[in-house]
């Protein structure tokens, strides 16, 4: 794709800030076990990393999905916990608000959000229903103005960190809607409501500096208010929110494979082995036309998905889902690669590479599995 | 208060080379970008805008038509306006040139209290043209400001950098900056900003709208004369001198008187 001019200073931007911000040092010490730091955080929403394609009434940027992929692959190119931090905003955390939000809601909830002085957690796997969504459990009942919600939701990013979530509950308890998506519901929590607790952060294998962890909910009182959107849409929501979600999955998946390229070429040049460079033998350079073949490939449908996302096209969920699906593949292949070309190296934690493979390993995984995505796609062409 | 700063697109000369046949510089390829004395001097008018309510930053260049990309980038970091000062007249300029041109269009532009500048450009490094246009506007300039302390009524204080400290200056407004690095770190874009600076408007000005001679301005009326560019070649290794005190002074004393320099 050829990019305009105001999206190439869009990158100027997110580069810079990426190789500014984003030192060596501070990277490692995060995936040892450091906070992510909060002064960080504070400067991504300064440069308006929260709310790129937020309307600018509600605290945003104003800008459009190409730019969001643009920002969320340069930032990711670095460091992709850090894509995961600003990319969560823009899509898990928000984009349920942009779907479905009241006015008053929108003010509330998103304008914080956006701006990045709150942050949103986005709660619909649960310990039973992952790629099943429609297997939610966790039930609201309706109390007079409340609903009162129980259940457990898993593996749900930022939340022993984040002030609200939005959480998928089951309200229409008629034998029709039983083990299907009809019939869920979409509520804000406040994360500081009585009857809400976090489990302990999960010690995962990459993405480390966001945690991740269960929230647990015992007969908390939700306002009606709080309801968001209509009663029993709520698997729409979260199915919309999740179209958004993996533009952001294939746009951190092409920024990291970017990064991993970068260190397989630079490393391919430098090294020596029997008296020459390791980029002069065949074996190695093929594998590096492959990753540079694949790696645009990948980049190709990702900002397809997004101009198609920008320009309100009906296909734009299919291409978000085959860019997730290829990007995040592709991601894995290219860092394996980057490692196999680093050869023992690769293995270990002082090089970048090492790193990279670990945290693209869960791109495959969360916001819909490559299965899920492959679902999806030959649902929509021959269909379900 | 109203400020200017005066603003230059290069070549990034990190990745520039010099073409050892012509002696000219291989510009192709090579991404433009905002002089970085000239981040600085922005940053430095916008952080005044911050401090003092009701300040407007204008940006001004002299260049060829793709200088709007890096006057938008000025806009994304928060000028509110952006002047170019683009004409085949104007080409070819040097220092004494460029400063007659920016000078014109600093008139046009209206009253101002401060105009900064960045000490000097990374493509020429002759650090002329904002003392130069401080000159032709008839006010005075300080240069290499390292900290502007205090914006008075009618003076600025600010210190300007030597080379083994620095002078307190008080200076009479209106006045002429130039910024070095250490003045400030400049801020970066919002993704906000610049889908404004896109909507924005950038006043383009010939030598017409100048109203200038045009004998005055451009190649003609430049008397400096590149006459070659080149990169220097690096110096070959060292020689490392062996054995007692005296031994070593003796062979130097050899080898300098070899080589006539003693």
């Amino acid at each position: 794709m050829i990019f305009s001019e105001k999206h190439e200073l869009i990158r100027k931007l997110a580069r810079e800030f990426a190789e500014n911000e984003l030192p060596n040092d501070l990277l490692d010490a995060i995936d040892e076990g450091a906070e992510y730091p909060k002064e960080l955080l504070a400067k991504m929403g300064k440069a308006g990393f929260y709310g790129i394609k937020t309307p600018v009434e509600y605290g945003g940027q104003g800008s459009d999905h190409v730019s969001y992929v643009i920002v969320v692959e340069e930032i990711a190119r670095a460091s992709a916990v850090s894509a995961v931090w600003m990319s969560g905003a823009n899509s898990l955390g928000g984009g349920p608000l942009m779907f479905s939000g009241t006015e008053e809601q929108l003010q509330k909830y998103l304008t914080p959000v956006a701006k990045g002085d709150k942050i949103m957690a986005f709660a619909l796997t649960e310990p039973g229903a992952g790629s099943d969504a429609g297997g939610t459990t966790t039930t609201a009942v309706k109390d007079g103005d409340h609903y009162v919600l129980n259940g457990r939701k898993t593996f749900i990013t930022t939340a022993p960190v984040a002030d609200w979530a939005i959480v998928y509950a089951k309200t229409d308890f008629s034998d029709k809607a039983r083990g299907k998506s009809r019939g869920i519901s979409a509520f804000i929590v406040d994360m500081k409501l009585p009857g809400v607790s976090c489990g302990k952060a999960e010690h995962k294998m990459g993405i480390i500096g966001c945690p991740t962890s269960d929230i647990i909910l015992e007969d908390v009182r939700i306002h009606k208010d709080d309801l968001l959107g209509e009663e029993n849409r709520g698997f729409q929501n979260a199915m919309k929110t999740l179209d958004l979600g993996r533009i952001g999955v294939a746009a951190t998946s092409i920024g990291v494979a970017q990064g991993a390229f970068d260190e397989a070429v630079k490393y391919a040049k430098e090294r020596k082995q029997f008296g020459r460079r390791l980029a002069d033998f065949q074996a190695i350079s093929f594998m590096i036309a492959d990753m540079a073949t694949k790696l645009q490939a990948a980049k190709e449908l990702t900002y397809r998905a997004a101009q198609l996302k920008d320009i309100g096209s009906p296909e734009a969920g299919t291409a978000a889902s085959m860019a997730k699906y290829y990007a995040a593949e592709a991601c894995n292949e290219i860092c394996a690669k980057a490692v196999q070309i680093h050869g023992g190296y690769g293995y270990i934690r002082e090089y970048k590479v090492e790193r990279m493979y670990r945290d693209c390993r869960v791109f495959t995984i969360f916001e819909g599995t490559s299965q899920v995505q492959q679902m999806v796609i030959v649902g929509n062409i021959i269909g379900k | 208060m109203k400020i200017f700063v005066l603003v230059k697109q290069v070549p990034d000369t990190n990745e520039v080379t010099i073409d050892p046949v012509t002696g000219t510089l291989i510009r192709e390829g090579v991404p433009s970008i905002l002089n970085p004395d000239d981040a600085n001097a922005l940053e430095e008018a916008l952080a005044l805008k911050d401090k003092h309510p009701g300040t407007t930053v204008d940006v001004v260049s002299m260049g060829p038509p793709q200088a709007t990309y890096m006057l938008r980038e000025c806009l994304a970091m928060g000028a509110d306006g952006a002047y170019l000062l683009s004409s085949r007249a104007f080409g070819g300029a040097d220092t004494c040139a460029t400063s007659t041109t920016l000078a014109a269009g600093v008139k046009k532009m209206g009253d101002y209290d401060i105009i900064f500048a960045g000490r000097q450009a990374i493509d020429g490094d002759t650090a002329q043209v904002g003392p130069q246009t401080a000159q032709r506007l008839g006010i005075p300039s300080v240069s290499y400001v390292q900290k502007v302390r205090e914006v008075k009524d009618k003076t600025v204080v600010v210190e300007r950098a030597l080379e083994d400290g620095f002078e307190v200056v008080e200076v009479q407004k209106p006045c002429v900056l130039t910024a070095i690095k250490e003045l400030n770190t400049p801020r970066y874009m919002t993704i906000k900003q610049i889908e404004d600076a896109y909507k924005a408007e950038i006043t383009v000005w010939d030598e017409k709208a100048l109203n200038v001679d045009t004998k005055t301005v451009g190649l003609i009326a430049s008397p400096t004369q590149v006459m070659k560019s080149f990169t220097p070649p690096p110096k070959g290794a060292g020689e490392m001198l062996h054995g007692t005190i005296p031994e070593m002074a003796a062979t130097l004393v050899a080898k300098l008187t070899e080589k006539h320099v003693l």
